[in-house]
């Protein structure tokens, strides 16, 4: 069987120094994207366990099977979780969801817990689609920008090279940096026409990490065009897989001149980082309880 | 007078020979990765002696690549010319290629009203179509005749080609039958196309040129979006070539002077 280099790690994470059974406010945040899926619980909004996974063809299932994920090893059980918003393109398909929210309010809010009430840009690159979001130091959303009909500039585009190079997708990123001269950027509008550029580059006799380079030089510029419309903010940070990918983000931070804030957080987790402390502001207002 | 064009495609080299208005000889080779050798190629498999060819006009993508060519026209007015000297009764071009889409209106002379292009995106050229068969493993042929057989309708939501091969995958493990699928598929791609023709304006008749129109089940789903039956030629894929030589009889052309649309 063909390796998968397209497969990123998924992975899964509790804050050992925290007790749920401590806590006054248990809720969920899932989000169900098209190519990965994510679930978070927060104790009275702190941080407290994730789970970031493959969305499977069926996506009731994929919800379920991600927040087993994350509760994994707690002593947690989904009937504890006192309130759950779903985002993400599957978010009316959360079974033990309470309510859906866009993940582009999801994101903004995501990012604010993230990386602090400075930031106003937020760029979300995500499985099939990246978005370019501003909001407010809560993490409101004043305006956005999005592609989600192609695949320039989304993980799927990067999983498409990925697999054409037979280089793991997480290594793409370190393995790019590795040139001495940056090469032209290939197509930076069309995945396809840049992958039938690069297996000329490649027959021609390009090196994988030029080739690399010039792919993640094409995303970032796909990206930076998208932040160029809606407006380049200060504090500028990124959402998403993609912003694990060093090659993509410090070629995009060369372009706009301006250098994102680094997570400590997953970043992958951010939609349903949002999407949980919509539910323990909605526990805390509306007094719900399931 | 014999004129030459040649038409430096994504995927194919395209040589036509005219004398009069007319095709005297043609010849088609894959572009491959060096366009200078398929040039080459393609105009060793001319039966015309090169002597014999007072003007030589280049078009396509890749026209830089051939420095035999005294001067250079746009693949739109090239589509324009070509087509309207095989169907004069044509007023509007559409012009479906490996990587690139075009619509373009003309008046009874040829000449170019207005034209859209897609040049940026696989999804409304022969790429998006390569790519499709390629995930329901059939040929190109195949996938366009099987079409014609589909008994159900298939939602294809993808714009882009990448996303439709994903989709396609999951409609395949749904054991969606082929023919509904690859009626979709061209369904799509007719969508996109269309759209870019109501940008300029349907004007009948409609022209249908490129390689893509040799697809059946593409024009099949043209056909139906359009409200009307296109006209296509013998040898689609060679229209633009043949444009160009015919723009090289009209003018002649000083070395590498850009013609005007």
């Amino acid at each position: 069987m063909a390796e998968e280099y397209w497969r990123w790690t998924e992975s899964r994470w509790t804050d050992p120094d925290l007790k749920w059974q401590d806590a006054k406010i248990i809720t969920a945040g899932v989000d169900v994207g098209s190519v990965s899926s994510q679930a978070v619980v927060m104790l009275d909004g702190r941080l407290y366990c994730y789970g970031n996974t493959r969305t499977g063809s069926n996506s009731p299932d994929s919800a379920v099977k991600v927040m087993n994920m994350a509760l994994e090893g707690t002593g947690l059980k989904i009937e504890d979780l006192q309130y759950t918003v779903g985002t993400g393109y599957g978010r009316v398909n959360v079974p033990f969801g309470n309510r859906a929210i866009t993940e582009i309010a999801c994101h903004a809010r995501g990012a604010n817990f993230m990386y602090g009430p400075s930031v106003r840009t937020v760029l979300d690159m995500g499985g099939q689609d990246c978005k370019a979001i501003h909001c407010d130091d809560r993490g409101k959303v004043t305006n956005f920008l999005m592609n989600d009909k192609c695949a320039a500039g989304t993980g799927r585009g990067m999983e498409v090279f990925a697999d054409l190079l037979s280089v793991p997708i997480n290594d793409v990123g370190e393995l790019s940096l590795k040139v001495e001269d940056e090469p032209p950027p290939v197509s930076s509008t069309c995945v396809v026409f840049a992958k039938s550029e690069a297996s000329g580059l490649l027959r021609e006799g390009w090196p994988k990490e030029k080739v690399l380079a010039a792919y993640c030089s094409a995303m970032a510029h796909r990206v930076f065009t998208l932040l160029e419309r809606i407006g380049m903010e200060k504090e500028f940070a990124i959402t998403g897989g993609i912003a694990k990918n060093v090659g993509v983000v410090s070629r995009l931070e060369k372009e706009l001149g301006v250098k994102a804030l680094k997570a400590k957080i997953d970043t992958q987790i951010a939609g349903a980082i949002g999407a949980a402390l919509f539910a323990k502001a909605l526990v805390e207002k509306e007094g719900k309880k399931k | 007078m014999l004129t030459a064009g040649i038409d430096v495609g994504a995927k194919t080299v395209k040589i036509v020979v005219a004398a009069d208005g007319r095709i005297v000889d043609y010849a088609i080779v894959p572009a491959g990765q060096d366009a200078q050798a398929a040039i080459e190629q393609a105009w060793g498999k001319l039966k015309t002696k090169a002597e014999d060819i007072e003007v030589i006009v280049a078009t396509g993508s890749g026209r830089k690549s051939t420095q035999r060519a005294q001067g250079f026209v746009t693949e739109v007015a090239a589509a324009a010319r070509g087509a309207i000297a095989l169907f004069p009764e044509a007023r509007t071009v559409i012009d479906v290629g490996a990587e690139e889409g075009r619509a373009i209106k003309i008046d009874e002379t040829g000449k170019v009203l207005d034209f859209a292009i897609n040049e940026k995106c696989a999804a409304g050229a022969g790429a998006f179509c390569e790519a499709m068969a390629r995930a329901l493993e059939v040929s190109l042929e195949e996938m366009g005749a099987m079409s014609l057989n589909s008994t159900g309708k298939v939602a294809m939501n993808a714009q882009c080609a990448v996303f439709a091969e994903s989709e396609l995958v999951t409609l395949v493990h749904n054991q969606t039958p082929k023919p509904d699928m690859a009626r979709a598929i061209h369904d799509a791609i007719s969508d996109r196309i269309v759209s870019m023709v109501r940008r300029v304006g349907m004007a009948e008749k409609v022209a249908l040129i490129g390689g893509v129109a040799k697809n059946v089940g593409f024009v099949h789903s043209l056909n139906g979006d359009l409200g009307a039956q296109v006209l296509i030629p013998e040898e689609p894929e060679i229209v633009a070539a043949l444009g160009a030589a015919l723009l090289g009889a009209q003018d002649k052309y000083a070395k590498t002077a850009e013609a005007s649309v």
